[in-house]
């Protein structure tokens, strides 16, 4: 690791004064990606800013139309939270496929969804839901969020706040882990409103990192059934090749994930 | 540098240590715990998990700094003197170990998996343990060890499981 200066905020405010007054400052969140990345030496800031000691950042509540979480809650948190497991178990479920229970007690979903790994489950569900992600300055749709590989719209020193999930929906989440890192190489979130309209959003099997399965979706609106799917493909064109799955494998895998992802929300 | 103030083992520890210092290698090597092991350094082995506030993490992907203030606990802060916890002593019961490298993560990860989940269940323990490698490939007595510990610990469901490994 390359030599820096840790320092631990306490509130938004102070995080940004930190970060101002670094050169080039990151956020540590959970560190589950950031630390073994600054001990790799594929990155050098020369601060890491550490939002674990922010009061209520951890906070998941439910509101009439949604439900929040606090930027910090890790993992284990939303996989075994109450409200989450009653509201929108989808989420819940998701949180629990993540890495392993060690990776689960540190990491956190602003933490991943700031990332954007295009192998992390969460914005799968961030962008089949039409979650809104709040910073200390504005909010994103999911839609505007995820710009590309390890990209997200984020200003420079942005501080993702919590994640808003809307509650007018079910959703479920299928991914085949790789077996060793537990990163899908292909996961799905299918989520479907209460008025007819399905989401579908594709993680670990996209160029560009997460994105939205357009045919899936039509043909899951027309009937909401594992069967419409059998007709269904995904262009392997967009989608990774690398030693664990070339973009043909992943291309079935797409479909494989969906199809489960819609047995899971019927049953 | 930076001054850190936690808990280990139930004992007091004042340091300063440098900001990029991996809570790993404090423990090792500025406490001389070495029962933590670092196996992989990648955050995927678990030889060097440890509790934190009571929950399991793997201290090779952890800064000493963002421990302060925590309670730690190690593997060499388990026993009561003589006296091994549960756990420990159903590995060695069940013959957990070969090489013994693995063991101390094993041992801390299903501890906390433990008081969670008091459970027998083999798929539930081998879930638990799923950031845990043995290089050895011990599982099968590994996953006794935590059964025999999961009823000594007063497991709910006490149904014998079938071996299915």
């Amino acid at each position: 690791m390359y030599d820096l200066i840790y320092k631990k905020a306490h509130s938004y405010a102070s995080a940004r004064d930190f970060l101002t007054a670094a050169e080039d400052g990151k956020l540590l969140a959970g560190g589950m990606t950031l630390i073994p990345t600054l001990k790799q030496r594929l990155a050098a800031p020369d601060m890491l800013v550490d939002l674990g000691g922010i009061a209520d950042i951890t906070k998941i509540t439910v509101g009439d139309n949604n439900m929040q979480i606090g930027a910090m809650a890790s993992h284990a948190l939303v996989a075994d939270h109450e409200l989450v497991r009653s509201y929108l178990p989808g989420v819940a479920d998701l949180a629990g496929q993540i890495g392993d229970p060690h990776v689960r007690n540190r990491g956190t979903i602003g933490g991943s969804v700031a990332n954007n790994d295009p192998a992390a489950c969460y914005p799968a569900a961030l962008l089949a839901t039409g979650a809104t992600i709040h910073t200390d300055q504005q909010v994103f749709a999911a839609e505007d969020f995820f710009v590309g590989m390890f990209e997200t719209a984020l200003d420079w020193h942005e501080i993702i706040t919590a994640i808003h999930f809307p509650l007018d929906q079910i959703c479920a989440y299928v991914k085949c882990p790789n077996p060793a890192s537990r990163y899908a190489l292909a996961g799905v979130c299918v989520a479907k409103r209460h008025d007819g309209q399905v989401k579908v959003a594709v993680t670990g099997a996209g160029q560009d990192g997460v994105f939205r399965a357009s045919d899936i979706e039509a043909a899951l609106e027309k009937r909401f059934n594992p069967d419409v799917l059998d007709d269904v493909s995904v262009d392997p064109d967009l989608l990774l090749s690398d030693m664990h799955a070339n973009a043909d494998f992943r291309a079935h895998l797409v479909v494989q994930m969906a199809k489960q992802a819609v047995i899971k929300l019927l049953v | 540098m930076t001054i850190v103030n936690l808990v280990v083992n139930e004992t007091p520890v004042t340091a300063d240590v440098e900001d990029t210092m991996l809570l790993g290698v404090f423990l090792r090597e500025m406490l001389q715990l070495t029962g933590t092991h670092i196996g992989c350094d990648t955050s995927q082995c678990g030889a060097c998990v440890i509790h934190l506030d009571g929950i399991a993490i793997k201290a090779c992907t952890m800064l000493a700094v963002q421990a302060d203030g925590a309670r730690l606990t190690t593997i060499e802060g388990l026993s009561k003197g003589d006296d091994l916890h549960p756990v420990q002593q159903a590995f060695i019961d069940n013959h957990g170990l070969q090489c013994g490298y693995c063991t101390p993560g094993m041992i801390m990860t299903a501890v906390d998996f433990l008081a969670h989940n008091p459970t027998t269940d083999i798929d539930e323990i081998s879930r638990a343990l799923e950031g845990n490698i043995c290089r050895c490939t011990g599982y099968n007595n590994i996953i006794k060890s935590v059964q025999q510990a999961a009823r000594v610990m007063g497991a709910g469901d006490m149904v014998d499981e079938v071996d299915h490994v």
